[in-house]
Formats: C-alpha cells, sequence, structure tokens
C-alpha cells in the first residue's frame, strides 16, 4: 500500500540571525508513522521542529502540512492546520494559573463547540487516558515531573489532533516513568492513527517505538542518514551516526597517554 | 418505518417498547461530529424519557474519545444499574478506545472541577489568618537575614558584588533620570503657576518662589522621586527574583553555598539608597527650574531675585531632611520589592503579583513613613 505523505519538508534554510542552522533539509513524513529526529546538541532539532510547527518562518524553503504550505499560505489556512497539531513542550508549558482540568479544558472550550458540563466529562477521560484521574484540580507546580508530561500530552490531545509534536517527551524521567510515556504514545499512534514527530536523545525509547529516524548533523546542517535505528546502527555509512547509536564518545580515552 | 423512530447522518433511533430504546450510531463518530450529534441527539432521548438504552456501534467508522463521551452522556440519561445501558457491536478499536478512557468506572473518578477552595466562611477566615501570619513570619525572617547580610558585608567588604551593584545604581539612577526630572519640572511649573493665583491677589508674588521651594525639598521631591522609583525600579527587582525563584535559580545559588540575600538583596539596596537621594536632589533643581519659569515668564520676577529668595527660604536642616527622606524610603522600596520577588512562587501568574503588589507596598509604606516624619519633626520644633 502507498503511504500517505502528510509533511513535506522542502530545501528548508532556518537561521538565528547570520547564524545558518539548517541548509536545505528535504524529508517526508508520512501519515501514521512515528518518525524520530535525531542529532546531538546544537544540531537544529528544536529549530527544525520549531520551523513544522509555524513558530519560527524559515529564511527559505517549503513546509507542506497536509497539503497546506504553511510559509506562504493565509491566515485562515495556517489557522485551520494549527488546529490539525498537538505539541508537547519539553518543559510542559501548562499554565500555571489553571487547574490541570481547565487546561485541557480551554482548548475545547475554544474549539469543539461542546457545552460546559459535557466537557467537564470529556476532560476526564483525557486525563484517564494519560492515568491522571483525580488530579483535576492540582496546579502544574503540585505535580511531578512525568505527571506533567502526561498532563502536557492530555492537553496536546485534548483535539485529537491528526499530527503530534513531541519535543523531549521522556528527557530527565526515570526509566519506568520514561517507559509509561512510550507505551502511551506507542498507544496513542496505535489507536488513533495520530502521526508523531518526536524529538529525542533516549536511545531505549528510540529503539523501542522507531521504525524510522531522521538524523541531524551539526557540521553538514542538515539531515546526515535516515532509516531503521537497529539498521543504522552497524550499517550507517557515517560514523558519527554509528557512534550516536552505540553510545559511544568521539574520542575513546584509552589508558596511559 | 415506525413513526415513532428517527434517522440522521450518524445515528438511528429506533423504539423497541417498553421505553426501551436502540441507537445504532454510523460514520465518524469523533471529534468533528461529536458537538453536532450530541447538539440533535439529546432533545430527541430525554424526550422518551428511556429505562434501557441500547448502542450499536457496528457501522461506525472512526471513534474516539468524543465518541466516548456522546456514549457517557448516554449513560446518564438512563437509570443507574447494569442492564439499563448496553453498548453491542463494537469494534475493537471502539473497544479500546472506551477501555482507555475507563468507560465502565468513569463515574467513579467524578470529581466536580471548578469551585476547587471551600466556601465556608470560617474556613476560609482560618486560611486567610493562616496565610497572613506565614506571611508576617517571612517578613521578620528576611529582615533579619537582610540585617545578616548587611553585616557580613561591613565586616568583610569584598563580599559584596561590585559590579552588580554599579550596575543597579546605572538602572535605578541614571535610567530613571530623564523621568524624574520631565515629572518634577512640571510639578515645580504646576506648583508655581497654581500658587501664583492666589498669592498675586497680595502681591506676594516673591512668594512662589519660597513655595516651591520648600514644598518640593521637604515633601514632594523625595515622594515624587520614590513613587517613581517604586513603580520604575521596584517592580523590576521583584520580577526579578521572582522569575529566579519560580526557575529555582535561586535554589541553586542556595546548593552553591551563595547567600541569596547577599547575592541578589544587598546588591539593590545598597544601589538604591545611594542614587535615590542624588535623584531626589535632582527633582528638586528641576522642580525649582520649573517654578524659575513660570515666575519670569508670568510674574516678571527677575531669575536673579528668584534664585536668591530661593536660597534663603531654604536652610540646611530642611535639606538634610529631604535626604534622610529619600534614603528611608529607598531602603523600604529595596527591601519590600526583594521580599515580594521571594514570595513568588507557582507559575507565572505569580511573577506578575509579586511585582504588582511590590509597587503597592512600596507607595504604602512611603506614605507611612512619610507621616511618620511629619510626626518626628512636629515634635523636633
Amino acid at each position: 500500500m502507498e503511504k500517505k505523505v502528510l509533511i513535506t519538508v522542502r530545501d528548508l534554510v532556518a537561521k538565528y540571525g547570520e547564524n545558518l542552522i539548517l541548509d536545505h533539509v528535504s524529508f517526508e513524513v508520512y501519515q501514521g508513522e512515528i518518525l524520530f529526529i535525531l542529532g546531538g546538541s546544537g544540531c537544529g532539532k528544536t529549530t527544525l521542529i520549531r520551523h513544522m510547527m509555524g513558530l519560527a518562518a524559515p529564511a527559505s524553503g517549503q513546509i507542506v502540512i497536509d497539503g497546506v504550505d504553511i510559509t506562504r499560505c493565509s491566515d485562515a489556512d495556517f489557522q485551520k492546520t494549527l488546529r490539525k497539531i498537538g505539541i508537547l513542550f519539553q518543559g510542559s508549558a501548562l499554565f500555571g494559573s489553571m487547574s490541570l482540568a481547565e487546561n485541557i479544558a480551554l482548548p475545547i472550550e475554544e474549539y469543539s463547540g461542546l457545552s460546559s458540563s459535557v466537557i467537564n466529562d470529556l476532560v476526564r477521560m483525557k486525563l484517564c487516558r494519560v492515568d491522571l484521574a483525580g488530579f483535576e484540580n492540582y496546579r502544574p507546580h503540585e505535580l511531578s515531573g512525568g505527571m506533567k508530561k502526561r498532563a502536557g500530552l492530555a492537553r496536546a490531545l485534548a483535539l485529537n489532533p491528526k499530527i503530534l509534536f513531541l519535543d523531549e517527551p521522556t528527557a530527565g524521567l526515570d526509566p519506568v516513568t520514561a517507559a509509561e510515556i512510550d507505551a502511551l504514545i506507542s498507544q496513542i499512534n496505535r489507536n488513533s492513527g495520530t502521526t508523531m514527530i518526536v524529538v529525542t536523545h533516549e536511545l531505549s525509547s528510540i529503539y523501542g517505538l522507531a521504525k524510522r529516524v531522521i538524523m541531524l548533523d551539526k557540521e553538514r546542517k542538515g539531515i546526515i542518514d535516515e532509516g531503521d535505528p537497529y539498521f543504522l546502527k552497524d550499517n550507517s555509512s557515517h560514523p558519527s551516526v554509528r557512534r550516536f547509536f552505540n553510545r559511544q564518545p568521539e574520542t575513546i580515552m584509552e589508558n596511559g597517554n | 418505518m415506525k413513526s415513532n423512530e428517527h434517522s440522521s447522518a450518524h445515528y438511528e433511533i429506533s423504539d423497541r417498547g417498553d421505553r426501551v430504546i436502540a441507537v445504532r450510531f454510523r460514520g465518524n463518530i469523533d471529534v468533528d461530529t461529536a458537538s453536532a450529534i450530541h447538539k440533535s441527539l439529546f432533545p430527541l432521548l430525554s424526550d422518551r424519557n428511556p429505562s434501557k438504552l441500547v448502542i450499536d456501534l457496528e457501522a461506525v467508522t472512526a471513534f474516539d474519545d468524543y465518541g466516548a463521551l456522546i456514549l457517557a452522556e448516554l449513560k446518564h440519561l438512563v437509570p443507574e444499574g447494569k442492564d439499563a445501558f448496553e453498548v453491542i457491536n463494537a469494534k475493537n478499536q471502539s473497544k479500546e478506545v472506551l477501555y482507555q478512557v475507563d468507560f465502565e468506572t468513569l463515574e467513579k473518578c467524578a470529581v466536580s472541577i471548578k469551585s476547587k477552595r471551600s466556601v465556608h466562611l470560617l474556613v476560609n477566615l482560618g486560611e486567610t489568618t493562616l496565610s497572613q501570619l506565614s506571611t508576617i513570619r517571612l517578613m521578620v525572617a528576611f529582615l533579619g537575614s537582610v540585617f545578616l547580610a548587611f553585616t557580613k558585608v561591613i565586616m568583610n567588604p569584598k563580599s559584596l558584588r561590585m559590579d552588580d551593584t554599579i550596575g543597579y545604581m546605572e538602572d535605578t539612577g541614571v535610567h530613571a533620570l530623564p523621568i524624574v526630572a520631565m515629572i518634577s519640572f512640571l510639578l515645580g511649573l504646576i506648583i508655581a503657576f497654581m500658587s501664583s493665583m492666589q498669592l498675586k491677589q497680595f502681591g506676594a508674588n516673591i512668594y512662589v518662589a519660597s513655595l516651591v521651594a520648600l514644598a518640593m525639598v521637604s515633601e514632594l521631591g523625595p515622594i515624587m522621586t520614590a513613587i517613581i522609583v517604586a513603580g520604575r525600579t521596584g517592580s523590576a527587582y521583584a520580577a526579578e527574583i521572582g522569575t529566579m525563584k519560580i526557575s529555582e535559580e535561586v535554589d541553586a545559588l542556595f546548593s552553591m553555598g551563595f547567600d541569596p540575600t547577599l547575592f541578589l538583596v544587598v546588591p539593590r539596596m545598597i544601589a538604591s539608597i545611594m542614587v535615590v537621594p542624588i535623584l531626589t536632589l535632582f527633582s528638586d533643581i528641576f522642580a525649582i527650574t520649573g517654578g524659575l519659569v513660570i515666575g519670569v515668564m508670568m510674574l516678571k520676577l527677575s531669575p536673579g531675585a528668584y534664585i536668591t529668595q530661593t536660597i534663603d527660604t531654604l536652610t540646611l536642616t530642611e535639606i538634610i531632611w529631604s535626604f534622610a527622606k529619600s534614603i528611608v524610603f529607598a531602603t523600604l522600596i529595596s527591601w519590600v520589592a526583594c521580599l515580594r520577588g521571594f514570595q513568588a512562587q507557582g507559575g507565572a501568574a505569580s511573577v506578575g503579583n509579586a511585582a504588582t503588589s511590590a509597587v503597592v507596598s512600596s507607595i504604602f509604606l512611603i506614605i507611612l513613613f512619610d507621616s511618620i516624619f511629619a510626626v518626628i519633626r512636629s515634635y523636633w520644633g
């Protein structure tokens, strides 16, 4: 079966001031897949997804999401495209002045057209889904890191988006909590067919979830390799990619001199 | 089709007699259609007052938690009990969605979302009292730690962060000068103009100079400067320290062995105490210039006479009082602003609150201490 392309990034050039971060990056994201964006620190992963989420304007190039080029479409089309996107930010970005329930109810109230009594039930379901039932009235700062991530995920999923961006979903979490988040991600992907773009460093997540990864490189300022992580681990033609997957330092310290 | 059947694009309702109603859903029951289904289906069903609902999901092509929501709401329509609500022919995907949202036990985790706080008067009173007490405790503790930090600086002047202090002096003093100058000049202008209206009637034009000088130097100069500093600098201090507090930077300082008070508060307080009196002096000078402009242009006084009269009016005591006041005000503003910053906890809103309450508390303290000064002076003689 032919895989349907959902997002196309074509010749994307990204700059911070005069500083070139990404140089002519092109790739495609297929419907229903979990795509991992990998690379060492400072190679432009976050920059890349910020552009894909419409939070930054590229110096040149195209980003087509579900048929709409978000770099040069009308405001109305852009807003429509944003509704198809859910984002889990690195720090969860929950609104500190609101309870968990209010955080999740916010986009639902704005866009779903459901009455507020019904929304209460929906919010409870959303929280059940990420295993946070009973925490409706907690403020974000009263939650642990893992709970914040799950709450952020529940908010990102509030409107059942077609596409979900996850920026370091398991960074800084203990292995068990991280595995729970991974399981949740895979379950949502399987169940709702949500296309996911994940930025992470966690090798266990990558081996557990990824069928396809793209690897960015700081020197190249773009994609250095892409494919199945198990394949790239041993067979990538780039030593730096093999080093990444095998967790090897760039220079191996020998004993003595 | 029987007359009591109803069908639409997404569902058809059939009555099986004895208030048993079957709803057969079809097509997509998801985020895009849930609102429309909910609006049209519920009036139809609640009119019939069903005793049992049978939900058929066989023809459903897409189902998500918004679909589950519709089912949950339908469940509310029938009396509680195991048999009153039945879902049949659900596909695996729908079943998994229902399982994930804990559909069967959903009622158990029912917590009302709004109205978190208890509204009981006594509880509120108790909570407020406790929070006020803890605020007072914090204030005393903070006062103590500021004293300790100042003692440390006096014992060991090298522990003061000089670069920071100079930076804050520039921020608080140099950058505030244009606005202080502008406001004071206009204030001098206004006072001179208003008083001249009255004094002209008695031919006492020259006393406009005395009035402007006295009013500004002993009262308005220190107060206006302090209020401007509270608005400009106090709020900034509170917001800076508040942001550091909620992003755990203060904890980081503490864990590295720095005294946060010594590191953050002392440089700010010293900077304010150094520059606010100078700002006040500038404020006085600009106000007197404003008075001079009115005196020369409207009252036809000579500049020389105006300045001589001003100098004759002002005594050294006046000027020393003015300085003393501005030093006290500067201490109060910077102290309370830093305190409010340290009180911030939680999220972005608390930083905003800290900045606001820093300004409000500063202005309150300025006026309070100004009255105390007035009382002291009245006994001084």
